[in-house]
């Protein structure tokens, strides 16, 4: 009987049976239906995974004209991060000469919006310069990261050791003043970097801390969109479902808690969001066609219902990729086409 | 894309400059640069039209628009505002 090589979403091989891909495939996309309260992949779009996951290359791509934009979160802190030591303005001329990227991203190693605060003044003239010796569209990112507004590393109080007293009110209020800080943080670190030049702000890993953290970027989104009207900004989201760790917040009447891929694109378009890059995070012990099936069904959705480009975030551990520090070919690339040819979306 | 090798960085301006999808982006930048848009992907075309239009090279080349200059020719070429290219004439202003 033939096999097929595939791998588990922890990156080890595995062989599937014809029966068993197929299988895993429906129930992926199942899963996403279930969950998600959307439609799941039609017996079209479950024979064209078959044949993706089936094929014998080792890389595989789109078809010619499909085409799509790769933007690069944490560019400079991805040369960081494995050791190349460059200047964050080298890293980004690499980035543009040498690895083709559609768009550059400058950041600060912490990629944090609170950390960058207090040296954004050494920030904005290294902007300024990077973006007179390169070309391509460039944005400034980082992350709202809610927690770093609480104790020990904040100011306010911390909502893990309130809820574990039983102090539920006060933690609640805890997390709403870290809003009000962040909302301030991101704004300021918004506003200087777009007064130095910047392109676009990404705010990456929005979510991570729950439904304060989505609550204080819609907010910042909204307040930056009011004050800069050209101003690109892109959301991209820290996982698919956003965590109540408050579970009483609302933006624009909808309840935060909960929201999947294709309710939080509706919210980030009213805030003013320019792109929206949505998460599909990976189940390690299930296999890659399983978690690539539930990931495109959460972002055809996704992709359908918004008026805004979207960009899936694919890499380690999301969009149905393996949960390893250098997610592999076969996986990176039958994801990749997958998503552009089944959801239609515009970049990853 | 491909980036500066390609038109990749040309279509992302209009997605983040106008919020457009990937095949308004693609068909727009294609319209202003008077080419099809299976071309826009193409290295071997776009090198000659980004040298054409002076959009800025991978391999630069003597004469030839970088960095910023090739940004001012992209505004232009694209019909859209770039911020970094307002922010260095509002800043050059009086020096010449």
């Amino acid at each position: 009987m033939k096999r097929y090589r595939t791998r588990k979403g922890d990156g080890s091989f595995i062989e599937l049976s014809e029966s068993e891909l197929k299988s895993e495939l429906e129930e992926g996309t199942k899963d996403a239906a279930g969950r998600a309260h959307i439609p799941p992949l039609s017996e079209d779009e479950l024979k064209y995974l078959f044949e993706l996951f089936s094929h014998p290359s080792k890389f595989i791509s789109v078809e010619m004209g499909n085409e799509i934009v790769l933007s690069y979160d944490a560019a400079t802190l991805k040369i960081r991060r494995v050791g190349v030591s460059t200047h964050r303005i080298q890293s980004l001329q690499i980035y543009e000469k040498l690895l083709g990227a559609d768009t550059l991203e400058f950041d600060h190693v912490d990629y944090s919006v609170k950390p960058v605060k207090p040296i954004i003044t050494f920030e904005q003239p290294e902007l300024e310069q990077a973006l007179l010796v390169t070309t391509l569209p460039m944005f400034y990112g980082a992350q709202p990261n809610l927690g770093l507004y609480n104790q020990p590393d904040g100011p306010c109080p911390n909502p893990g050791d309130l809820y574990a007293e039983g102090n539920i009110k006060e933690a609640q209020e805890s997390q709403e003043e870290a809003v009000e800080y962040a909302i301030s943080d991101m704004v300021q670190m918004g506003s200087a970097m777009y007064e130095s030049g910047a392109d676009g702000i990404n705010f990456d890993t929005t979510g991570a801390a729950g439904d304060t953290d989505f609550l204080a970027t819609l907010k910042a989104v909204e307040k930056l969109r009011e004050k800069y009207p050209d101003m690109c900004i892109e959301v991209g989201m820290a996982g698919e479902f956003v965590l109540g760790m408050h579970g009483g917040l609302s933006y624009d009447g909808v309840r935060l808690a909960g929201l999947y891929p294709h309710k939080q694109v509706e919210l980030a378009q009213k805030a003013g969001v320019t792109i929206f890059g949505p998460v599909a995070n990976t189940k390690t012990d299930r296999s890659v066609p399983w978690n690539t099936a539930r990931s495109v069904t959460y972002f055809k959705e996704c992709v359908k219902v918004s008026e805004i480009p979207i960009h899936a975030n694919m890499g380690m551990g999301v969009g149905g990729l393996p949960m390893v520090d250098h997610p592999p070919i076969d996986a990176v690339s039958r994801a990749s086409k997958a998503m552009v040819e089944i959801t239609r979306l515009d970049g990853l | 894309m491909g980036g500066m090798r390609t038109a990749g960085d040309l279509v992302a301006r209009m997605q983040m400059s106008r919020g457009m999808k990937i095949n308004e982006a693609k068909e727009y930048v294609a319209g202003k640069l008077g080419i099809s848009v299976m071309d826009l992907v193409d290295p071997v075309i776009m090198t000659e039209i980004r040298q054409d239009f002076n959009l800025g090279l991978t391999t630069p080349l003597p004469g030839y628009a970088k960095g910023m200059e090739a940004k001012f020719n992209i505004a232009d070429a694209l019909g859209i505002e770039i911020n970094s290219v307002n922010k260095f004439k509002e800043r050059s202003k009086g020096i010449s």
